[in-house]
């Protein structure tokens, strides 16, 4: 899709590119295209690797780290981080929690937390879901009541995706439960893990890996200088982090690179004796995904550029969103069918290597995709905020 | 990377929407497809006169050099408006055949007097049975004199029962040596041995059949390509196919404005029926594919302007015209079922825009024809950049 880059455009591409290819660790790299799970410490590596070249941040003001780069710099540099099979860089802290703080968190508040979020010195979680409150988020009950100049939190968070690596957690507390509407009342508070009262347990996904877990709050101290935004004013926080979610949530370069691992990896599956990818059943399904793939592509690069042009993202990012997670959730659906009966075992046969292993993995791969069309607002809320956004519906 | 249209763009698609607004309303197209013409030769004046009919044409010969991206905003509006009058088939086809194979004689000779309005050209190439086999030509042209002699029957040809000319591809026999055999030919759609079936399309345009039973034509009646026309023909409906995804985008625009203003005003149970969720996330999804059509229309469109060799282009071509068939079809079935029984009606406009978004679907390669080229046009070791 080179078009549609100017020459500028292209030379940072292919310099990220290069750098990417001298400084990505082979092992990590390796991690992320077997569809491995990371742990901490490897997420960790790469995040302290891009923060040691600057390039951590890149959104952020200049002052705290940023780049300075435009947004079509920057996408580009995610997309090719994406297509270079680059760790994820946990958004919590780099992308959430720092967005709320460089808006509305005071000096201090900035001075204190942002650059040991550069830093990968603290690993945060997301404190936003609740069993009563999913798509409709308001509804959450977890409470913070004022004791001086203190806050005493009480309630459960569920759905928190790595609390049990966090150091800390940014959460939705109701801070006054007697308003009318229930979007008012709501704080926006930053609790450390270690605190006492603060129970993790995790929750068993039906892929068998440990990712999300439960967050119990029993009487947790928290001091009033650790809350961002005037009390009652969480919601204004919550919607506009919604509002600034990152253009790259389509994922256009990881699932690139995954279209080429599915592609040479059904070139060595074989059906009657011939190439899987001779199978025209089979070639239809995947042309279809390649073809859906570049029309996401070319969709994004156009509305990055209304993006440049000054326009404010608003229900472009709820159809990068959809078509972005259909198509991550499509390539492990095939990658699944490409294996035969082979792709329903955990684990590699035997002492397995290279397309074993990946083999071994692809179910619970699969499985663990399904995540992606229901978690950070399910596909169902996407097309409600188009229908009102963009339609007026 | 810039998707602003150029300077001269903007002013273009400007003056086309004046024009749609004044001469090209819904019931202003109902009396022009309803005539004995079926095309209006008083909007072929101010489509000449508003320089629309030399868009595409060479410079040199009273066009304006533009490419496929420069004509998106008229096939948008042609789409938007469901214009009938042939623009595709005279100036984005038959004349493209001219431009690009023809001899400076034959140039000089038609596409002034396109580009002016004073003649209409078709492309007479499909034929029975060839279902969307470019390759695929019976008809043959054997030596005749210094001429040839054309016989073969070609079919739905659009616009070939008005035309003035008809460019014709025959097998002159001359396959080997690197050929392809099939030369293209200019014949007087009055000739001697032309025999024209006219036939009415589901999209309100007109065609023909056209059966040639030895119909003489001089030595320089023969397109400049020579025997070996096929990759000019390959090449300019890929241009056709281009432009027709961009007109695609402009009829799915107009399907969704007009059913999303329909989920606004009709009422039922005491509401809008736009309040319901079952319905608000179907003209999601439609507006979603809308998007994407956008997305894969202009792709095309840079392609078959851009420099790269054959297969690269037709390969994207391909791909924006999977995306575009299965679009049409989603979208013109879906705004009709969202119209309910109104959607069913000649009296809206939505079942017209179902009609060609429909013919849209399969003119120029199904989706089934598309993704079969794409697939063997893709490699299975490189990187889809």
């Amino acid at each position: 899709m080179d078009l549609d880059y100017s020459a500028d455009e292209r030379a940072f591409r292919d310099d990220i590119r290069g750098w990417l290819r001298a400084h990505l660790p082979a092992p990590l790299r390796a991690k992320v295209a077997g569809y491995d799970h990371l742990d901490r410490t490897e997420l960790m590596t790469w995040h302290r690797i891009l923060a040691r070249q600057g390039w951590v941040a890149p959104a952020w003001p200049v002052e705290w780290g940023g780049t300075g780069w435009n947004v079509v710099q920057r996408y580009i540099f995610e997309e090719e981080c994406g297509y270079a099979g680059a760790p994820p860089l946990v958004p919590f802290g780099l992308t959430m929690c720092a967005s709320v703080l460089l808006r509305f968190g005071t000096d201090a508040q900035k001075a204190r937390f942002l650059p040991r979020i550069y830093q990968g010195d603290d690993f945060w979680c997301q404190g936003y879901s609740e069993p009563g409150a999913g798509s409709d988020l308001a509804a959450l009950r977890t409470t913070a009541v004022r004791h001086g100049d203190r806050y005493v939190v009480n309630g459960q968070k569920i759905w928190t995706t790595m609390a049990h690596m966090a150091d800390w957690i940014f959460c939705l507390v109701r801070t006054d439960a007697a308003l009318e509407r229930k979007q008012d009342g709501i704080s926006f508070l930053l609790i450390d893990m270690k605190s006492p009262g603060i129970t993790v347990r995790p929750i068993e996904l039906m892929d068998g890996g440990r990712e999300v877990n439960e967050v119990f709050f029993d009487d947790v101290e928290v001091p009033q200088d650790q809350r961002v935004h005037d009390e009652g004013k969480g919601w204004t926080v919550a919607k506009y982090l919604l509002g600034h979610e990152r253009m790259n949530t389509a994922r256009i370069g990881t699932s690139l690179r995954e279209l080429e691992q599915l592609k040479a990896f059904a070139a060595g599956q074989r059906k009657h004796g011939r190439p899987l990818v001779d199978d025209p059943r089979f070639r239809d399904k995947l042309s279809r995904l390649e073809i859906e793939l570049m029309a996401l592509a070319v969709t994004n690069l156009r509305f990055l550029d209304q993006l440049r042009g000054g326009k404010a993202p608003g229900a472009e990012i709820s159809m990068l969103k959809i078509k972005g997670t259909e198509i991550q959730q499509a390539l492990t659906e095939l990658m699944l069918e490409a294996a035969g009966p082979e792709a329903l075992a955990l684990g590699p046969a035997g002492d397995g290597d290279g397309d074993a292993v990946v083999t071994g993995r692809l179910a619970a791969r699969y499985c663990n995709m399904r995540k992606t069309t229901i978690y950070a607002g399910s596909n169902e809320i996407q097309r409600n905020i188009i229908a009102k956004l963009a339609l007026g519906l | 990377m810039n998707f602003d249209p150029t300077e001269e763009q903007r002013l273009l698609a400007a003056s086309i929407a004046r024009f749609v607004d004044r001469d090209y309303t819904f019931e202003a197209r109902r009396a022009i497809v309803a005539s004995p013409a079926g095309f209006s030769p008083t909007v072929w004046r101010t489509l000449a006169e508003l320089g629309l009919l030399g868009l595409t044409l060479p410079v040199e010969h009273g066009g304006f050099g533009g490419g496929a991206q420069d004509a998106m905003s008229l096939m948008s509006a042609i789409g938007e408006a469901l214009i009938v009058e042939p623009w595709l088939a005279t100036v984005g086809t038959a004349a493209q055949l001219v431009a690009r194979g023809g001899t400076d004689a034959q140039k000089r000779r038609l596409l002034p007097a396109v580009a002016e309005g004073t003649i209409t050209l078709a492309f007479a190439h499909a034929e029975p049975g060839a279902r969307h086999d470019v390759a695929h030509v019976t008809t043959c042209a054997d030596a005749d004199g210094g001429g040839h002699a054309l016989t073969g029957h070609k079919c739905a040809i659009a616009h070939a029962d008005a035309a003035d000319l008809l460019v014709v591809s025959a097998r002159t026999g001359a396959a080997g040596a690197g050929g392809s055999g099939v030369a293209l030919f200019l014949v007087d759609r009055a000739a001697a041995g032309v025999r024209v079936t006219p036939r009415r399309m589901l999209d309100g345009t007109r065609a023909a059949d056209v059966a040639l039973d030895a119909v003489r034509v001089p030595a320089d009646a023969r397109l400049g390509a020579g025997d070996d026309a096929l990759p000019l023909i390959a090449h300019v409906i890929d241009f056709a196919t281009a432009l027709v995804c961009a007109e695609a985008a402009g009829a799915i625009g107009a399907a969704n404005r007009d059913t999303l203003e329909y989920l606004k005003t009709r009422r039922q149970f005491g509401v809008p029926i736009g309040s319901f969720q079952a319905l608000q996330h179907r003209m999601v999804d439609m507006t979603i594919e809308h998007e994407q059509v956008r997305s894969m229309a202009r792709l095309a469109c840079a392609a078959v302007d851009g420099t790269q060799d054959a297969a690269a282009r037709a390969r994207i071509v391909s791909a924006a015209k999977v995306k575009v068939a299965d679009a049409c079809r989603r979208v013109s079935q879906e705004s009709v079922q969202l119209h309910g029984g109104m959607g069913m009606t000649a009296e809206l406009k939505i079942s017209h825009t179902f009609r060609r978004l429909t013919a849209i679907a399969q003119q120029f390669g199904d989706a089934d024809h598309h993704l079969e080229r794409f697939a063997a046009l893709s490699p299975l070791d490189e990187s889809p950049e």
